[in-house]
């Protein structure tokens, strides 16, 4: 603990927020609706990013409703978890999340990029339960940092969790942040990779390497761990546990698949921003039922 | 008393008493040198150096600015009007967040050590920013004054400083006021509009040189803040005014001359003249004040251009 005053006017700090509890069959379910309403504002006129939206709703899933001390009744609360989209072109699946978890309605989902709707293509504080903008890549993690050391001096127990593409990480200042947050000793920030392999134009290893990408992070001080990106209980397992070292912050590695959930576009860099016809919107909808009928497997 | 001193220094004094007394003030470094954390007594742990890292330290000031600490972010201005804008564009200026941008090293302030260390489009740069407070202090004492007068605002703030020590300006006009022009001399022939401590003090010496030589008076306005600049108070300023000259420390694109251009232009005010840094890089090692003195950023160089403008202005009238 600092001399230091807690300068953040928050709302009533006597009942902080807790994780939802929702069990494996919800998580799945809830999985199931997000990916259902990113379908749905891929069919909007301007389309949207669906690849990396499809392979970040489990990670996103999981972490609302069964990591984050969040609370949609009070989304300033001082000692709140802080969740950054780094990979803001997700905005699609954030906005279906945060909608699922009582942050805003469903139905302004159908108002996603279109006046008057506030549901801009990259995330937008204006949207409770977003608490910074984020868009232009390599952002978040630095944001991560001084919210992490914020809580530090606070004497807070907020976590920040910052979700990054694994393109981004191609955006130098990631590296800026990478450093300084193993240099600092930022345990209660945890970052996620969502390792889907691909960016706009083709697999990140052909643009530009990534790889070897936990030998990377683990070089810079970084406690690592791999992870199935849509397996929700190994997910759980490794969000809620951190930090894993004292004085190391963590980041979590989510392999994934691109536009998981839909075989048409899934793994292809094709699937990266999506405009829905009517009739592909209702193709989508029908295959995303019979792969939850199948087990949920793209 | 009331010798020379460097804006940086007074600033970095500044931050120190601010440190020690406000809880909510963090120090984010990017390894200037300008302090050590043992500067800081009991607020040590609230130094955050993080290092050559210019993005990182506007993105991690943001964030802290986002949980209600107001940080104060150190760099040179070459990288925090830059390499770092973006980040300042979007974690700071976006959010509107109360990061304070404190910039040494503006305009040709770091002299021999180059065009990568100069600092000539910094205020065009972060001008062109909404919510963004732009301060360019006079002298040390100005400096502090206007740091205090931003310490409780909402949004953030840029704030340019030099490099070695200047003398103090003539205090005339009481202390500076963020978003005021400060009168420092009085003429009713020509209106010369600076920013900055040498183009200040520069421009107080081109009015003696044209009284004296010319019997032409010339006022002296300083533009300490370039955002919020108040169009009325400058057309009050020059409506009867044969002439207005602006001088900085900057190229002649998007500063002061560029400011006080769009507020003239929108009012058919009178002729104006810009006054700074040519469109091209240094080309040799020079100090501050050659490099200014090369730009005929002097006291004569300005009376002479000030003299030529208002003869050919002369000449259009006689036509």
């Amino acid at each position: 603990m600092t001399s230091t005053a807690r300068p953040e006017a928050g709302e009533a700090a006597e009942r902080p927020p807790e994780p939802a509890v929702v069990g494996q069959a919800d998580l799945e379910a809830l999985a199931h609706r997000i990916r259902h309403h990113i379908v749905d504002m891929c069919g909007a006129p301007e389309g949207g990013h669906l690849g990396g939206s499809m392979s970040a709703a489990d990670i996103l899933a999981v972490l609302y409703f069964s990591v984050l001390r969040v609370d949609p009744a009070r989304p300033r609360h001082q000692d709140r978890d802080i969740f950054l989209l780094s990979k803001g072109h997700a905005a699609i699946a954030l906005y279906a999340t945060l909608a699922e978890r009582g942050f805003l309605p469903v139905a302004e989902l159908g108002g996603f990029g279109n006046r008057p709707g506030r549901l801009m293509g990259h995330p937008v504080t204006a949207v409770p339960g977003v608490d910074m903008p984020t868009g232009s890549l390599g952002h978040g993690l630095s944001l991560g940092i001084g919210f992490a050391m914020a809580a530090r001096w606070a004497a807070s127990r907020r976590r920040t969790f910052v979700l990054l593409g694994d393109g981004e990480l191609q955006e130098g200042s990631c590296w800026e942040a990478v450093m300084a947050g193993a240099g600092h000793g930022v345990d209660n920030l945890v970052a996620i990779v969502d390792r889907n392999g691909l960016q706009l134009a083709s697999g990140t290893e052909q643009v530009c390497p990534v790889e070897p990408l936990a030998g990377r992070w683990r070089g810079f001080g970084w406690e690592v761990r791999e992870v199935d990106g849509h397996d929700h209980a190994a997910l759980s397992d490794a969000l809620a546990g951190t930090p894993w070292v004292p004085g190391s912050p963590s980041v979590v590695i989510a392999h994934t698949v691109k536009g998981r959930g839909l075989p048409f576009l899934a793994g292809k860099p094709a699937g990266h921003y999506v405009t829905l016809s009517a009739e592909n919107r209702e193709r989508a909808h029908r295959i995303l039922d019979i792969g939850a009928r199948r087990g949920g497997r793209a | 008393m009331n010798g020379p001193v460097a804006t940086r220094t007074a600033y970095r004094d500044h931050l120190i008493r601010l440190m020690r007394t406000d809880p909510q003030v963090v120090c984010v470094d990017t390894d200037t040198g300008l302090f050590a954390g043992a500067d800081f007594g009991p607020a040590a742990e609230r130094y955050l150096n993080l290092g050559i890292a210019e993005q990182n330290a506007m993105g991690v000031a943001a964030g802290l600015a986002a949980s209600g600490w107001r940080p104060y972010v150190n760099t040179m201005a070459a990288f925090a009007a830059s390499r770092a804008v973006e980040a300042v564009k979007i974690d700071i200026a976006y959010n509107a967040l109360p990061v304070c941008i404190v910039a040494t090293h503006g305009g040709v302030a770091a002299g021999h050590l180059g065009p990568t260390h100069h600092a000539l489009e910094d205020l065009a740069v972060m001008r062109a920013l909404p919510n963004m407070t732009v301060l360019i202090p006079g002298d040390a004492a100005a400096c502090v004054s206007l740091l205090e007068q931003v310490r409780d605002r909402s949004g953030p703030a840029y704030v340019r400083l030099g490099r070695k020590a200047t003398r103090a300006l003539p205090r005339t006009g009481g202390a500076p006021a963020v978003g005021e022009l400060q009168d420092m001399r009085d003429g009713d022939d020509v209106v010369i509009v600076a920013t900055g401590p040498l183009p200040t003090l520069r421009s107080l010496a081109a009015a003696d040189v044209l009284r004296r030589r010319e019997n032409t008076h010339a006022a002296v306005v300083q533009a300490h803040t370039l955002k919020p600049f108040d169009p009325a108070a400058l057309l009050g300023r020059v409506c009867s005014a044969r002439l207005v000259v602006t001088v900085e420390e900057h190229w002649r694109t998007g500063g002061l001359g560029s400011t006080v251009a769009e507020v003239l232009a929108d009012a058919c005010g009178p002729p104006l003249v810009r006054l700074g840094f040519p469109d091209r890089f240094a080309q040799s090692p020079a100090t501050q004040e050659q490099l200014l003195d090369a730009a005929e950023l002097t006291a004569t160089g300005i009376a002479e251009r000030i003299r030529r403008a208002l003869r050919a202005g002369r000449r259009r009238t006689a036509v």
